[in-house]
């Protein structure tokens, strides 16, 4: 592995016509993805990019579909209609990087507390439910065939890897147990798959006051049930605790729900949409359960110990949906 | 018996010496990880002077509902296991209710200020 700086500055000359790249910082600290900014220097001038890359180059865990394939979905997404970054450059192995993509730097906010709760973001609040649900029926509405690569499941399959995910942390939890047990009654019945984004919530959407600038984070996209999705960004986790805007502590499903159907989204069936942010808690709970175990190994931060005390949280959520 | 002052009063002290000094000496990413570090600590504070008591009321529960004694890890090991296993359910006499309890315990440890916490509290609150 080569220098960043120098051989970013290699790839601004030979790739990005520019002469040199300047003030290269980390925007994320953090063990997933790294995310640097930096100034493309050109004659006519300074354009900021972003480079997306693994940690220190290298591939991450067996779960993400790889920062190529990314950059693949974001290009095709964009090409749905899907407000996406202009992806740049896919860095090659000769260049000496690792793996990762150049895209055009996006202003906006990310921190979805202050997209719930900042003044700023008021107005946008207003109508950004029903703009996510539009951009979710474009997502779903792309040619999954297009990424014969990426994982295919069954919700009922979903289950099973999320119970195999708790069960390997080796961690007595009865409220997940009666969770699993909600979830296998309660699963939908297997419909046309789609491209599911995976991660589409409140966090990984970059905001301006006209709405969503760009959907970030494909990491985890793959091919599945594509209420998964309008579950998701329902889900208690997303919230950043206005726990009354079930949509990313900004909207109402309801809104969600119409942006959807009217951009060519299947019709939404509420009980299935209640299963899936059921399954949303439960998801998230796993993971953050699956952190204790990964702060003794791969990363003994204090951060992720406290995040894998967050699974509590979840536990509560769980019993608020399935216990009230 | 050890020296006072108690473990959680001098965690607490080093978690306001993280939260005041620390973070407003540095800056970015230390910043933010003295901070972090500020919150566990207060965390470990909460869980030295709520557990006992809490543990002791969890193992109680567990021992009525499960019909046997034992150490916490494995009471609720068994429980799991009949929850997994469809011999107990919500519907089980004393379960929901002792779900509830323990969940609510590890909340006012793990995460005092959760909104749905809050809530949860509230609600109780305006019953009782």
């Amino acid at each position: 592995m080569i220098d960043l700086a120098e051989g970013l500055g290699e790839v601004a000359r030979r790739r990005l016509g520019g002469e040199a790249i300047a003030g290269l910082a980390r925007l994320t600290a953090g063990a997933t993805q790294e995310i640097w900014r930096f100034d493309l220097v050109t004659r006519v001038g300074a354009r900021p990019l972003i480079l997306r890359r693994a940690p220190g180059g290298e591939r991450l865990s067996p779960s993400a579909v790889g920062l190529e394939t990314e950059a693949e979905l974001m290009i095709a997404a964009a090409a749905a209609g899907v407000p996406e970054p202009a992806i740049l450059h896919v860095l090659t192995a000769d260049e000496g990087l690792g793996h990762g993509f150049i895209m055009s730097f996006v202003e906006g906010e990310t921190l979805g507390g202050r997209i719930a709760r900042s003044d700023t973001f008021a107005e946008t609040r207003g109508f950004l439910a029903r703009q996510c649900g539009e951009i979710l029926a474009r997502i779903h509405a792309m040619d999954e065939a297009a990424f014969p690569g990426l994982t295919r499941s069954t919700p009922g399959e979903l289950i099973a890897r999320y119970l195999e995910a708790y069960r390997a942390t080796d961690w007595p939890r009865p409220v997940f147990e009666v969770a699993f047990r909600w979830l296998e009654a309660h699963c939908p019945a297997p419909r046309a798959m789609t491209l599911v984004h995976g991660d589409f919530r409140n966090g990984n959407l970059m905001v301006g006051a006209e709405g969503v600038r760009a959907v970030l984070d494909w990491e985890i996209a793959h091919i599945g049930d594509p209420m998964e999705d309008l579950g998701w960004i329902c889900a208690h986790p997303w919230r950043f605790g206005v726990i009354d805007k079930p949509v990313g502590g900004f909207g109402d499903r309801e809104d969600l729900w119409a942006g959807y159907e009217a951009a060519g989204g299947a019709p939404v069936q509420r009980q299935e949409a209640h299963f899936w942010e059921v399954f949303g808690s439960m998801r998230w709970g796993v993971m953050c359960g699956g952190m204790a175990a990964a702060f003794r190994a791969a990363d003994p931060s204090v951060e992720r110990a406290v995040i894998a005390r967050r699974t509590s949280e979840n536990e509560l959520d769980l019993l608020r949906l399935l216990a009230a | 018996m050890q020296d006072e002052p108690r473990p959680s009063e001098i965690i607490g002290a080093v978690a306001a010496f993280l939260k005041t000094v620390v973070v407003a000496e540095t800056s970015g990413a230390v910043a933010f990880q003295a901070r972090v570090a500020a919150n566990a600590l207060e965390m470990m504070r909460r869980q030295l002077e709520l557990a006992v008591a809490e543990d002791a009321a969890e193992q109680g529960r567990l021992g009525a509902l499960l019909a046997m004694d034992g150490d916490l890890m494995s009471l609720n090991r068994e429980l799991a296991a009949r929850i997994a296993r469809g011999d107990m359910d919500l519907a089980t006499p004393g379960l929901k209710a002792h779900l509830w309890a323990t969940t609510l315990a590890k909340l006012a440890v793990d995460q005092p200020t959760y909104a749905a916490y809050r809530a949860v509290l509230a609600e109780r609150g305006a019953e009782g």
